[in-house]
């Protein structure tokens, strides 16, 4: 198990590596001059500029640049901005929000998906089944961007004008209740998937020869459905949520856009005009790292669901 | 199975002359399929004999073609041109439903109408290349990799592994911002690069699982050439795979360019996409949710549409999904 894990995160480094390399890359390709940027319209002492050019490596070849970060990355130094803030004070800041967003989206999405396609596979082939994969299509089909704006309109705006004051209609300011519309948005599309993987991989094990069996014991449905098939059907489902929790991280910032939340995509969007090349590549670069983490864990979360599965 | 299954290249062209489908063949459902032992009754043939059958396929067809003639030829629906700037009248702005305005209008008081039906080219043409691109780049590097497996294999592998850890969006958002102008060819190249290593993942997979038939084994053993093998009896025992995912992926592409012209790196103006009236109805949108909601609408229909179509192309083209 230890020797697997260490395995799995060294099989990790090239892919960190590449991913932040292609990220650099681009960074370093955006028109524009980073420290222009940062004076704005003003002109700039040529020797300040000189200085600030010297000490962020900006008259080095790309890959010597690239070098010079990496080497602090590796240190747990996510370099500066420009104007001298440290990286990591940026993003702890602008990652609590999204992790809020994603971690609240990825709960609905559980509780709905889970719930719905137990309820379709318990009813397969009957009407209900059918109307809950017509409600998984619609789902699936309609974008954020729309979803989004209409969930604003209808319960942000709309029902507290109607006196029922549920769910805030942007910002953060209202804690945990401020998560709750923006979180079912980007979990939309998610939670129909999970909804259509729960009810497939259910209906096919309820038909299987140990739900008879089990039934044929006597055992109350309530126990054949929760621990013989439930527990079966779960890997697929493990998989699907351990995979989307860094879908919907990077992807929640037309999201966070709609409902005005300060997280990870509103501030990547700006750093990008900014050129702040370790600010982006900062955020990527922890993204990539919680996208490689929750693979490794729903990885090892097999072995639980099925004692099967061993690692060496 | 697979036997019958070796010279579907031929019969694509085939199922797609004859008009009659297996006789005597019962409703989906009712009777396990019968063995395939005719040359006619090919995967592809099968898969249009229940794809005309299906309503969500001909919901789906019916709907796209209606889109397809609005992106070709949109002054078949409005008579109103919306680049011509002189159609707009700012007097006018944020008007309801009307007889003359159908949607009402914008911001600017420009016909909603028109624009929305204006927009329906840019979708569909991103949809479509993308689409397009991302398979044959996909396919044609898994198609390589998993024939002749190896070093070319390593390589390719490592790097898609590479480009699944990037969030799609955030990426696409940094490549566009690269470019000074954004239009349909930049937002094109941004979701291709991000969206081949999906196709390459499944060509791959299937041409691994295909090397190993027995009709390849025979036909390397009749001295067929490698590019021979390749494309005359791998690809087409692979390819509905890649069919299946693209037609998904096409929706999620028009999504995908809404989503990043809204947030302002995909099309800009003058050019008419649903994503940027969204974004332009924004600021307005408690008032007037008009110039808003209907681009949304149309929006949403073109990707339910083609993700409809996808999953009719899946339910038909692999039965075992069923």
């Amino acid at each position: 198990m230890g020797r697997y894990i260490i395995r799995r995160l060294i099989q990790a480094i090239p892919v960190l590596l590449g991913a932040t390399l292609l990220i650099y890359a681009i960074v370093f390709a955006l028109p524009g001059d980073p420290i222009a940027a940062l004076a704005g319209e003003k002109r700039v002492n040529p020797n300040v500029v000189a200085v600030l050019r010297e000490q962020y490596h900006l008259n080095d070849p790309f890959l010597v640049q690239y070098w010079h970060y990496l080497t602090g990355l590796f240190g747990g130094d996510f370099g500066t901005t420009f104007a001298g803030v440290p990286v990591t004070d940026i993003m702890a800041g602008k990652f609590q929000v999204t992790v809020n967003l994603a971690v609240t989206a990825l709960v609905m999405e559980a509780v709905i998906g889970v719930g719905l396609g137990l309820y379709a596979a318990l009813r397969h082939g009957r009407a209900q089944d059918s109307m809950v994969l017509a409600a998984t299509l619609v789902l699936i089909s309609i974008p954020v961007l729309v979803t989004g704006f209409v969930l604003q309109l209808l319960l942000g705006v709309r029902l507290r004008q109607a006196g029922i004051d549920l769910f805030p209609v942007a910002g953060v300011a209202e804690g945990w209740r401020s998560y709750l519309l923006p979180g079912f948005v980007l979990a939309g599309t998610s939670i129909a998937y999970l909804t259509r993987l729960t009810r497939n991989s259910l209906a096919e094990i309820l038909r299987t020869d140990y739900i008879r069996t089990a039934v044929a014991k006597g055992l109350s449905r309530r126990r054949v459905v929760g621990r013989h098939a439930l527990r079966n059907a779960l890997i697929p489902l493990v998989t699907y949520l351990g995979a989307d929790l860094g879908v919907l991280m990077g992807g929640a910032v037309i999201t966070e856009t709609i409902f005005n939340l300060p997280g990870i995509g509103q501030q990547l969007f700006s750093s990008v005009y900014l050129r702040e090349q370790s600010v982006v590549v900062g955020i990527v670069t922890v993204l990539v790292l919680i996208y490689i983490l929750a693979n490794l864990v729903v990885d090892l979360l097999y072995a639980v669901l099925d004692p099967r599965i061993r690692y060496e | 199975m697979s036997d019958t299954l070796a010279p579907a290249a031929k019969q694509v062209r085939r199922g797609r002359r004859g008009k009659h489908g297996r006789p005597g063949r019962l409703r989906r459902g009712r009777v396990p399929r019968a063995p395939r032992s005719s040359r006619a009754a090919s995967l592809w043939t099968d898969a249009w004999y229940d794809l005309r059958r299906r309503p969500l396929f001909i919901a789906s067809a019916v709907l796209i073609g209606v889109l397809l003639t609005m992106a070709l030829f949109p002054s078949l629906f409005t008579s109103v041109n919306p680049y011509d700037a002189t159609t707009c009248q700012l007097a006018q702005a944020r008007q309801g439903v009307s007889g003359a305005h159908w949607f009402g209008t914008d911001n600017l008081g420009c016909d909603v109408y028109a624009r929305t039906v204006h927009g329906a080219r840019n979708s569909i043409v991103v949809g479509l290349t993308a689409t397009v691109v991302t398979a044959l780049v996909g396919g044609l590097l898994g198609l390589l990799a998993g024939f002749t497996g190896g070093g070319l294999d390593t390589v390719l592998s490592r790097i898609t592994e590479i480009f699944f850890a990037i969030p799609s969006i955030l990426g696409a958002l940094l490549i566009l911002a690269v470019f000074r102008t954004g239009n349909v060819w930049t937002v094109i190249l941004a979701l291709s690069v991000l969206a081949w290593p999906m196709t390459y993942r499944i060509m791959r997979a299937a041409v691994i699982t295909a090397k190993s038939q027995d009709y390849v084994v025979a036909a390397r053993a009749l001295g067929a050439s490698a590019p021979r093998i390749m494309f005359r009896h791998i690809l087409p025992n692979a390819v509905a795979s890649v069919i299946v995912v693209a037609t998904i992926n096409l929706g999620g592409f028009i999504a995908a360019e809404a989503g990043l012209s809204f947030l302002g790196v995909g099309l800009r103006s003058p050019d008419i996409s649903w994503g940027l009236m969204i974004s332009d109805a924004r600021e307005r949108f408690l008032e007037a949710p008009g110039p808003l909601l209907f681009p949304a609408l149309f929006l949403s229909l073109t990707v339910l549409a083609f993700i409809m179509l996808g999953d009719a192309v899946r339910d038909a083209l692999d039965p075992k999904l069923r």
